[in-house]
């Protein structure tokens, strides 16, 4: 301990004899440590309403069809489970939210043109608290009940149509005979979303009123589960796993959108290749930087050996003084970090390149995610290669033969 | 028992095409509590055997005992710890480490010994006082005068009291009344603490501080007076 307290002293001492060289290595690495964070921060942030906002229109954390439902999403393969014994299962059951709903292709036409949509029939209470857009900033009005005969479809879809509120659309499915089922709908609302891909694909009518049309009785093609967390959604998982038998078929998220499955978990390791890319950037700074102290200090380290210090320590106070170095770039660029990525949190406004993004199904508001475990990760990433960095410099200087090192010039 | 005996010391360094023999064939024995003094024109073969006693070189052949114990065969962990335990240095120039104060110069070598904080301050302040450096504690070396930093070297050296004190050229960088001082200072530890001196100079004057004077000349030792007999 006594040897750490003179290593110690000894490395923050020579930290500061060039005061120049290790204040534009401690930007340096504030910034490239800045860099880390605030860049995973924007990518999670983007990551995460990705993933929200495809949670949403999904929608549900969990989601129960027939087995075969999703090889071929038509009205055959419903489950053939009446509402009542639904209720029965899931109310109560403690999840957040949970509905029950028609969910079909189908072709939408209006006078104008015709479109191929994902009808959706819900119950507009159970989907209150799931649906992806707020029903009170609906222009003109959402469903009022399971049996209301309007029909809310998206802005796009109504510009792409040529229609709009008040006007008639005539919807088209096939029912389980694999008969062409249709009905005239009036547009009673024009609902937005995060992306215009949204806007044009679901439009939305009362569940009991396509339950009719498509001749299905109360019968659903499927129901979704909210849990409080799309990251841990097992508890609601195995609930409704265990509520039911074979004859459906119970997933989560992720596995009905596998892209974002995946997207999310190679999320960390394309936070700790960046984090990796960055510091080898870093490193030639660092190791340059104590290649020079090194250098400047043969003789210096020359004497501390004739004196009687082993090599090991000299390799010590080395290493102590690349660790001091990067612990004070790591806490100034974490600070920078924390500083710029707060006041971004309420979003940013990516409308500019909101098109281009569209297709990765981001939204134009950017919302900086800022995570404790990021932060954790850059800062342990960067000091354990920074200690690796910093060994080689640091072993040659424990090399030094104390009778060459202290004569030279 | 001898403080440093070395017996049949060889070492040559190749300088372009030619072997310079800086030690050739010597053996010396000095006694606990001797005052020596190396003397040898330049290349003559004093700084190397001094590095050879001192652990801080390797002979090509020969042996170098340190108060008996046998040292040219060590590793360089156990050349460091004979060294720290030891054997206190003072070099002609650079002696000090610059980002440290006068006080803790003193006290690096006790430090890294694992001396507590509180002897390591009385010893300090002591041998600080004894090289007349007091008020002086908290400055550092380029605050200094080149005779106050060999004073501060000296003071190291001897702070631990260690059994042998080696010094090249100690006075090569200061004035005459610098290196007076410095040689009385010496005098005055060798003759106090029984600390045996082995000091590597061409300095004359230096030379009639010693007991005993070794002449080196081309790696060999050409004479051996007993300057106290004398």
């Amino acid at each position: 301990m006594r040897l750490f307290g003179v290593l110690f002293r000894l490395a923050w001492r020579n930290l500061w004899r060039n005061h120049r060289r290790t204040i534009i290595m401690l930007g340096a690495i504030g910034v490239g440590v800045w860099a880390m964070i605030f860049m995973t921060a924007l990518t999670r942030g983007m990551v995460d309403q990705m993933v929200i906002d495809s949670i949403a229109v999904l929608p549900g954390h969990v989601q129960m069809h027939h087995p075969d439902f999703q090889d071929d999403p038509s009205v055959s393969n419903r489950m053939l489970i009446s509402e009542a014994d639904l209720k029965k299962k899931f109310d109560g059951a403690g999840f957040k939210a949970w509905a029950g709903r028609v969910r079909v292709p189908a072709v939408i036409s209006s006078e104008r043109e015709s479109r191929g949509v994902t009808l959706l029939g819900v119950d507009p209470d159970a989907e209150r608290g799931i649906s992806f857009f707020n029903y009170d900033e609906v222009d003109g009005r959402f469903l009022v009940d399971a049996s209301d005969q309007g029909i809310v479809i998206g802005r796009r879809l109504a510009e792409t149509l040529e229609t709009g509120i008040g006007k008639r659309v005539v919807l088209m499915s096939q029912d389980p005979d694999n008969e062409i089922a249709d009905r005239g709908f009036r547009v009673i609302g024009l609902y937005s979303a995060n992306t215009k891909a949204v806007e044009e694909a679901y439009a939305f009518v009362g569940k009991a009123t396509v339950q009719k049309m498509l001749h299905i009785g109360d019968t659903t093609t499927e129901v979704v589960f909210l849990s409080d967390d799309y990251r841990n959604v097992e508890a609601t998982f195995q609930a409704v796993m265990s509520a039911m038998d074979e004859s459906v078929s119970v997933r989560r998220w992720y596995e009905i959108d596998t892209y974002l499955g995946t997207m999310l978990g190679v999320m960390d390791g394309f936070v700790l290749i960046w984090i990796v890319v960055i510091f080898l950037a870093l490193s030639f700074g660092l190791v340059n930087t104590l290649v020079m102290a090194v250098f400047e200090r043969v003789r210096e380290i020359g004497l501390m050996l004739a004196l009687g210090m082993k090599p090991g320590s000299i390799l010590g106070q080395i290493i102590i003084e690349s660790m001091l170095l990067l612990t004070l770039g790591l806490a100034a660029g974490n600070f920078l970090a924390w500083a710029t990525i707060v006041p971004l949190q309420d979003g940013i406004d990516i409308s500019v390149v909101a098109d281009g993004l569209e297709m990765w199904g981001v939204s134009s508001m950017l919302y900086p995610k800022l995570y404790a475990s990021d932060m954790f990760l850059a800062t342990g990433v960067v000091l354990l290669l920074g200690f690796l960095a910093s060994l080689s410099p640091a072993w040659r200087a424990s090399r030094y033969l104390p009778v060459e090192a202290i004569t030279k010039v | 028992m001898s403080a440093v005996r070395c017996v049949d010391l060889c070492k040559t360094y190749r300088q372009g095409d030619q072997d310079i023999k800086a030690l050739d064939h010597v053996s010396i024995d000095i006694a606990k509590g001797q005052f020596v003094c190396l003397s040898a024109p330049s290349g003559g073969g004093k700084t190397t055997l001094l590095n050879a006693i001192g652990g801080l070189d390797i002979p090509d052949s020969g042996e170098v005992y340190i108060a008996g114990e046998r040292i040219d065969n060590l590793n360089k962990g156990e050349l460091a710890d004979i060294r720290l335990k030891q054997i206190g240095f003072v070099f002609q120039a650079y002696n000090l480490i610059p980002v440290l104060s006068a006080r803790e110069n003193v006290e690096f070598v006790m430090q890294v010994q694992g001396v507590p904080s509180a002897e390591r301050i009385k010893k300090s302040t002591a041998i600080l006082k004894e090289v007349g450096l007091e008020g002086l504690e908290d400055r550092r070396p380029a605050e200094m005068s080149g005779g106050q930093q060999q004073r501060v070297a000296v003071a190291r050296a001897v702070a631990s009291r260690p059994a042998l004190v080696l010094a090249d050229e100690p006075t090569a960088n200061l004035d005459s009344k610098t290196a007076d001082e410095l040689m009385a200072l010496f005098t005055e530890l060798n003759e106090h603490h029984n600390t045996t001196f082995v000091i590597a100079t061409h300095d004359q004057r230096v030379m009639t501080y010693a007991g005993r004077l070794i002449r080196m000349l081309d790696g060999r030792i050409v004479d051996d007076i007993n300057q106290r007999a004398a």
